[in-house]
């Protein structure tokens, strides 16, 4: 029985991916820009998604500090663009300073004049970032809830910090790149927009193999260790710390990576993408989806996205409400999320439950073992 | 001296604030191991509360007694928090004990709803479901045991159900159509003005202080020292203090946790609403008003140590002093002539925003010698 559910799994996912790429493929001549831009953009929260399906579906590290590497990897995009732009304003500086009476730029902004050090930076600097909060947090075993009041409140600092320093980085009002200049092009322009909506539907695809490729084999099953009983992984020999530090930093560079996609395809990057409750609905995607399944945070991700800006186009006021009535829904009637709930025994319950099929006498271990099956 | 009491004057007050909204903070997440991001909500609906009792004070059959407005507030913000926090408690977080990062989540759908709920519903009709709840949910404990125990008893509840909703309904439209600013829902913040005898300064040695502000540390002190007693000298704070160390054998005792459970997170939502009357006092009101306190109230949660008073109290006003030295730039009056690159770096954290950059630098350093705050849990198992 079990062979022909994994199966059957597989032919979803197959069936899942043909009809993705297809439609990937079509919506740059189907779409109007408008909304071949909006699609851009939750495919690129997509990426951030998946980081958060690792550390929070796969190692039960709930952040709510994501918003943190995200605006990380949008800043050093954005600072890259304007700085190459900048050649027409005075002192070759981007415009903003001459607001502030700022004449030299500041020290950090002159690496971000090199091309390679930028598209370095947009991923490692927010994983350093990461790591160094991770491992400052992971070495005192703080783990659990303390792990989440942490990391938000190290996201109110960040937000603090970039919202006070109109001198450095234009405070509150962010960086805009959408009239800058890449490559000769406006950023903003429609054919670069559809340039950077198949940049990121590659780099979904990428990062989705990518995942994949991190859970699987032995360093997976020690994330999934972690995650169900943490002081076992430690009696046995492995030092959970490392473990929990280098996919906390894997989560960060990817929460980086979609910063900078998010910030090229929105024209902005500001501290609101700091906002707890930024960082929050970024875990709703991924428990809505189905937390332990790489798919269903991309999934979440972008049909959540795509629902919030239905509803609040038609009713602005109820989107706060179907939110937090979804939060509250998915955590006390779909603990797995929806693509966890079909994996699992759920349409078999429903199913049942109308008497449309069979109730299966199982053997309670047989159950357990076949579950553990199908997670390989 | 001046300058050091003043200093001490404005780090006490601004953690006295931070320790009427940490403290019932303390208690759920200390007592219950539940965390509750709804909390700032809470804060939030006291604060209404407050305002929506200035408004009623102001009618002319309860004018005479305007100036006392503040006083009787605190009891109906402490009511009202209490009451939505035990609705909560019954129907959400009863299935997610156990599980602290769904509570969590799930708490934080609840704070959006709170949220949007201001916005979008007028806040006499708001005042009126409160009522009802209050109602519907004590009436029935209210009835002779021999309705309780028989068989018909769930026909009793659903009548006081029926009558809670109509007597909401009917409260509902009375207030909205006698006090015309309630009648309407609004997204915009509304302003408490404190009543006259709490407006001005006090002057103690030479140094001024606002009567807000004293009342804020008054409101703290009788917090804390009303919940102290009642945590360690009533016969309910002993079944809470029981349940918080072994659960199961408290059970097996015959204390009903079930009971313990409503009370705790009544108390705990019931604080929250004290704290939404000292936030009150201190500016506008808004359903953004919470999200400002609560990461706060959870430094000093974490810094205090879980399930110990005395930490919090210790944190709070720990944590408010330094804002204070920091955020003010105190250092610097106090030693006018120190080293240029030190008086630099000072400048630079000295605004109120900088300065929780600092303090949260300082309190992950302190995390690094004592990871369970200053009074730690003991205990002798792998997993607290």
């Amino acid at each position: 029985m079990s062979l022909s559910k994994i199966k059957f799994d597989k032919k979803i996912v197959l069936s899942f991916w043909i009809i993705l790429i297809a439609l990937i493929i079509a919506a740059p001549t189907l779409l109007p820009v408008f909304r071949l831009n909006l699609l851009g953009r939750y495919l690129s929260l997509s990426i951030v998604a998946l980081g958060v399906d690792l550390i929070w579906g796969y190692t039960g590290l709930l952040s709510l500090g994501q918003g943190i590497f995200f605006a990380l990897g949008g800043y050093c995009a954005a600072m890259y663009l304007q700085i190459t732009s900048s050649s027409e304003f005075p002192n070759n500086i981007p415009e903003f300073f001459a607001l502030y009476g700022v004449e030299k730029l500041p020290f950090f902004w002159e690496p971000f004049r090199s091309p390679v050090f930028t598209f370095l930076a947009i991923w490692i600097i927010p994983a350093l970032v990461a790591g160094l909060i991770g491992f400052l947090v992971f070495r005192n075993r703080i783990k659990g809830v303390y792990f989440s009041i942490l990391t938000q409140a190290s996201l109110l600092v960040f937000f603090n910090f970039f919202n006070g320093q109109q001198k450095l980085i234009n405070g509150t009002n962010g960086l805009k790149t959408d009239v800058t200049q890449l490559f000769g092009q406006m950023v903003g322009s429609e054919s670069m927009q559809r340039i950077f909506f198949w940049i990121t539907a590659i780099l979904v695809i990428a990062a989705w193999f990518f995942a994949k490729w991190v859970v699987k084999g032995r360093f997976g099953n020690i994330l999934i260790g972690i995650r169900d009983d943490e002081p076992r992984v430690r009696f046995t020999g492995y030092n959970p710390v490392i473990f929990k530090t280098i996919i906390f930093s894997i989560a960060g560079s990817l929460a980086g990576i979609s910063g900078a996609l998010y910030t090229v395809q929105s024209g902005i990057v500001s501290p609101q993408f700091m906002t707890v409750p930024f960082s929050i609905e970024m875990v709703i995607w991924v428990a809505v989806g189905g937390r332990g399944t790489l798919l269903g945070a991309i999934l979440g991700a972008v049909f959540i996205n795509y629902a919030k800006s239905l509803v609040s186009e038609a009713l602005p006021a109820s989107w706060m409400f179907i939110q937090g009535g979804l939060f509250i829904l998915v955590v006390t009637a779909l603990p797995e999320g929806v693509l966890g709930w079909i994996q699992g025994d759920g349409p078999r319950n429903l199913l049942q439950r109308f008497g449309l099929k069979r109730k299966i006498e199982t053997y309670p271990s047989l159950e357990v073992n076949n579950k553990e099956v199908n997670n390989e | 001296m001046e300058l050091l009491l003043d200093s001490l004057f404005n780090g006490v007050a601004i953690g006295s604030v931070l320790l009427v909204a940490a403290l019932g903070l303390a208690i759920v997440f200390g007592l219950m191991g539940v965390i509750n991001l709804a909390h700032g909500e809470l804060m939030m609906l006291g604060a209404y509360t407050t305002y929506v009792t200035q408004l009623i004070f102001k009618l002319p059959i309860l004018k005479p007694f305007y100036n006392s407005y503040i006083i009787v507030s605190i009891f109906l913000a402490f009511i009202v928090s209490g009451v939505v926090g035990i609705l909560l408690e019954k129907t959400i977080i009863r299935k997610l004990y156990g599980s602290p990062l769904e509570t969590l989540l799930a708490t934080w759908g609840v704070s959006l709803i709170l949220q949007q709920f201001v916005r979008s519903v007028p806040l006499a009709y708001g005042t009126g479901l409160v009522l009802s709840l209050l109602i519907g949910l004590f009436l029935p404990s209210t009835f002779p045991s021999k309705i309780k125990e028989s068989i018909n008893f769930k026909y009793f509840k659903f009548s006081s159900w029926i009558f809670a909703a109509l007597t909401g309904v009917l409260t509902g439209s009375v207030i909205s159509s006698s006090v015309s600013k309630l009648s309407r829902a609004s997204a915009r913040n509304v302003d408490v003005t404190a009543p006259s005898w709490m407006r001005g300064q006090i002057e103690i040695i030479g140094t001024t202080f606002p009567k807000t502000r004293l009342m804020i540390i008054v409101i703290t002190l009788i917090s804390v020292i009303a919940i102290t007693l009642f945590l360690n000298q009533s016969a309910w704070g002993m079944r809470i203090r029981a349940v918080t160390q072994n659960r199961q054998m408290s059970d097996c005792l015959g204390i009903s946790t079930e009971k313990v459970d409503i009370i705790t997170f009544g108390i705990g939502s019931g604080l929250a609403g004290v704290a939404g009357v000292a936030v009150s006092l201190l500016g506008s009101v808004g359903p953004n008003v919470g999200g400002n306190y609560i990461v706060g109230c959870f430094m000093v949660v974490v810094l205090g140590g879980v399930g110990n008073l005395l930490g919090t109290v210790l944190a709070s006003f720990g944590i408010g002093i330094m804002t204070d030295l920091i955020g003010a730039g105190r250092l610097l009056s106090i030693w006018p002539d120190m080293p240029l690159p030190l008086s630099n770096t000072i400048n630079f954290f000295a605004t109120t925003s900088m300065a929780r950059v600092m303090i949260f630098a300082l309190i992950v350093i302190f995390l690094q010698f004592k990871p369970t705050g200053l009074f730690p849990q003991k205990g002798r198992m792998v997993e607290n």
